[in-house]
């Protein structure tokens, strides 16, 4: 999993609240074998509509995705965030999370900043007056910020002590449970030798 | 004080333990198949890890498998891709696979017992819920999700919190022809769908030390039913006795080493469970579900219950749902209760002995006219072996189809699935909605009820057989 420090990229404003995992992901996508190549799964229903906002080129590079409340509840499916992630997408600003949700982000390295609701409209007028604009999030200082002079927006996002630590050091479950190696091995080596194997 | 033989399992495989975080728990032996793990196996190739310990992996094909043309490319293109993939996967990290047309190809759950790779005092864990079936051992064995299923493959471990121990002790005897599974969907619609929530449960007493290990299995594998993390029975000389001979089982002094152990693995007679529930055997009789949970069932002798006999106002909702989706009318006896088809097989009932059982009923009688029995064994070696006995005959000569290995019917991954509003008599684990085959309507029975339904046409017990013209 790469550290996450902080990551500048286009903004997307999806107006939308109540986001589920089967709108960003339907249910016919998973079928693949693969933990890659979910992009073109991502929000499929809405994306036939060409006035969606990840149909209009300015959007095209966009990698912070900012959403109205409640975002990624339903069934618990990992791969709504890798559809994101597949996408392009490192962040997603939301002014709710759905605990699921925000806990399979967490381990695969997708970052969701939690704002103030109010912060969430400022930062949609923003980038809808300037499409393609870009938004900075800063995972040490916890911040968002956005534009420069009196227009500017700056705020902070709330997320866990843990999940911030985990991104910043880029470590995955697996890369966690790899740190405590040698009390692995060490256990391995009391294992009585009549134990099964299968080779 | 002492501990529970839960606890004592569990504490032998703590690898890590910190105040304020989960468990990191070493596990013995990973089973995998072909539907929860290629997002694994990517997920390992895409961070360059490797399977820590092959020797402790083992692999079959199972899930989606037909039980037809075994021999043929699989027609399906999803169910073939997902094969397709388990062998590439096990071929590049070097796991142990046993695939369509090998004699230990079957049901996850059913080759690791016949194989002797299930054991007393193991951790097993695989990517499906009814791993709880190999608690039967005395081990502790519990379902996981894909992301789970790499961190083993990866590390041999699981961050894992310790769960509560309940105690289930049944009393008495079951009387003649009622079985492990009549007793576990009666504990189920005791308990309810939740019952046993957060809790690893050991199921004791005179009812589950008179089981033999298969009928110990059947219990085990429902346990997830009525939302169990585990459940297990502590190991004793009929759990010794069969796994004695099999043939990754310790031999020589490995053997003496093992049984010395294993004669440790139960709970002390001052440990303290979190809660208790006790049953009696003697009171059991045949039992059948006429809802779409497992907890939704009766015995053979009532009736569908009506909307208007649960007090809760959730229960009320729940079974008229349940009524409307599976086509009955409240107050109907359940044995008028017409099946179109009748499915023998899964991890609960697809064993050697369940075959032996639906054979012995069904020898000399015919298939009822509008029915059609489906009879899938567990693994090859199960198939095999009733060949040998001569079963395979009985069931052809009674106009039921005898199918090859895999999960077939139990979930309808395969073709073997149900019609819309098509019923069945099913002696597999899950009644839910669609689970068999979108609209198809599931009544969970035993063996001996699923082989006597099969011959009258309507849920019946053998001893409505003598009725029946031979
Ligand atoms: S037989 Fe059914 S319950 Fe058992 S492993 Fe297969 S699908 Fe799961």
């Amino acid at each position: 999993m790469d550290k996450f420090t902080t990551h500048t990229g286009v903004g997307v404003p999806l107006r939308r609240s109540n986001v589920d995992t089967d709108q960003i992901i339907p249910a016919v996508y998973l079928k693949r074998v693969t933990r890659t190549g979910f992009e073109d799964g991502l929000f499929a229903a809405w994306r036939n509509d060409p006035s969606f906002v990840l149909n209009k080129p300015e959007y095209a590079a966009g990698s912070v995705l900012v959403a109205g409340p409640d975002f990624g509840t339903g069934s618990s499916r990992e791969h709504a965030v890798w559809a994101l992630q597949n996408y392009g997408f490192r962040v997603v600003i939301s002014s709710r999370f759905a605990d699921i949700f925000r806990g399979n982000s967490g381990k695969a390295g997708l970052l969701a900043a939690q704002v103030d609701e109010k912060v969430v409209q400022r930062i949609w007028d923003y980038l809808e007056d300037r499409p393609g604009a870009t938004i900075t999030v800063d995972l040490e200082s916890r911040t968002v910020r956005a534009g420069e002079g009196p227009d500017a927006i700056e705020d902070s996002f709330d997320i866990d002590d843990y999940t911030r630590w985990r991104l910043l050091e880029g470590l995955d479950d697996i890369g966690i449970t790899l740190g405590h190696d040698a009390d692995i091995a060490a256990y391995e080596a009391t294992r009585p030798s009549w134990k099964p194997a299968t080779l | 004080m002492g501990k529970t033989l839960a606890e004592k399992v569990w504490d032998e495989h703590v690898v890590r333990a910190v105040a304020g975080e989960p468990h990191l728990l070493y596990i013995d032996l990973h089973l995998i198949h072909e539907v929860t793990s290629p997002q694994a196996f990517d997920g390992l190739r895409l961070a360059g890890r490797a399977v820590r310990r092959p020797d402790l992996t083992l692999a079959t094909e199972d899930h989606n498998v037909p039980t037809l043309d075994w021999d043929k490319p699989i027609a399906d293109p999803i169910s073939k891709t997902q094969v397709d993939t388990l062998r590439k996967n096990a071929a590049d990290f070097g796991v142990r696979l046993h695939s369509l047309g090998d004699v230990e190809q079957g049901i996850v759950h059913v080759v690791g017992p016949q194989l002797g790779l299930t054991q007393p005092g193991m951790t097993i864990v695989c990517g499906d819920s009814h791993t709880s079936t190999h608690g039967a051992f005395g081990a502790i064995a519990f379902g996981i999700g894909t992301s789970e299923v790499e961190h083993v493959l990866a590390t041999q471990t699981l961050p894992q919190a310790k769960p509560k121990t309940m105690a289930v002790t049944v009393n008495g005897s079951l009387a003649a022809g009622v079985t492990a599974k009549d007793l576990v969907l009666t504990l189920i619609a005791h308990t309810g769908t939740g019952g046993g929530q957060g809790y690893i449960v050991e199921y004791r007493g005179q009812a589950i030390e008179e089981l033999s290990m298969e009928g110990r299995m059947t219990v085990c594998n429902m346990s997830i039913e009525w939302g169990a993390k585990a459940g297990l029975v502590a190991p004793d000389q009929t759990t010794f006795d069969y796994i004695e001979g099999k043939p990754e089982a310790p031999k020589g002094a490995d053997w003496d080493a093992a049984l010395a152990h294993w004669k440790t693995l139960v709970s002390d007679a001052d440990a303290e469970f979190d809660k208790e529930i006790v049953l009696d055997a003697a009171t059991m009789t045949p039992f059948v579900t006429w809802g779409t949970n497992p907890g939704q069932g009766v015995p053979l002798g009532g009736n569908v219950p009506s909307p208007d006999d649960f007090d809760e106002p959730n229960d009320k909702i729940a079974t008229e749902k349940a009524l409307q989706y599976m086509g009955l009318e409240a107050g109907t006896p359940m044995r008028e209760i017409a099946v179109d088809t009748v499915f023998v097989g899964s991890c609960t009932n697809g064993r050697i002995e369940d075959l032996r059982l639906a054979a012995e009923i069904i020898k000399g009688h015919k298939v009822a006219e509008n029915t059609r029995l489906l009879v899938v064994p567990g693994s090859v070696r199960v198939r095999n072996q009733a060949i040998e006995e001569g079963l395979d005959k009985i069931f052809i000569e009674a106009g039921a189809e005898w199918r090859g290995a895999g999960c077939s019917m139990c979930l309808g991954m395969n073709p073997d699935q149900l019609a819309p509003q098509e019923r069945s008599a099913s002696t597999s684990n899950r009644n839910f909605e669609g689970r068999q085959g979108k609209g198809g309507r599931t009544h969970l029975v035993s063996v001996p009820v699923a082989a006597a339904t099969a011959v009258r046409g309507t849920l019946s017990s053998p001893a409505d057989l003598s009725s029946v013209e031979v």
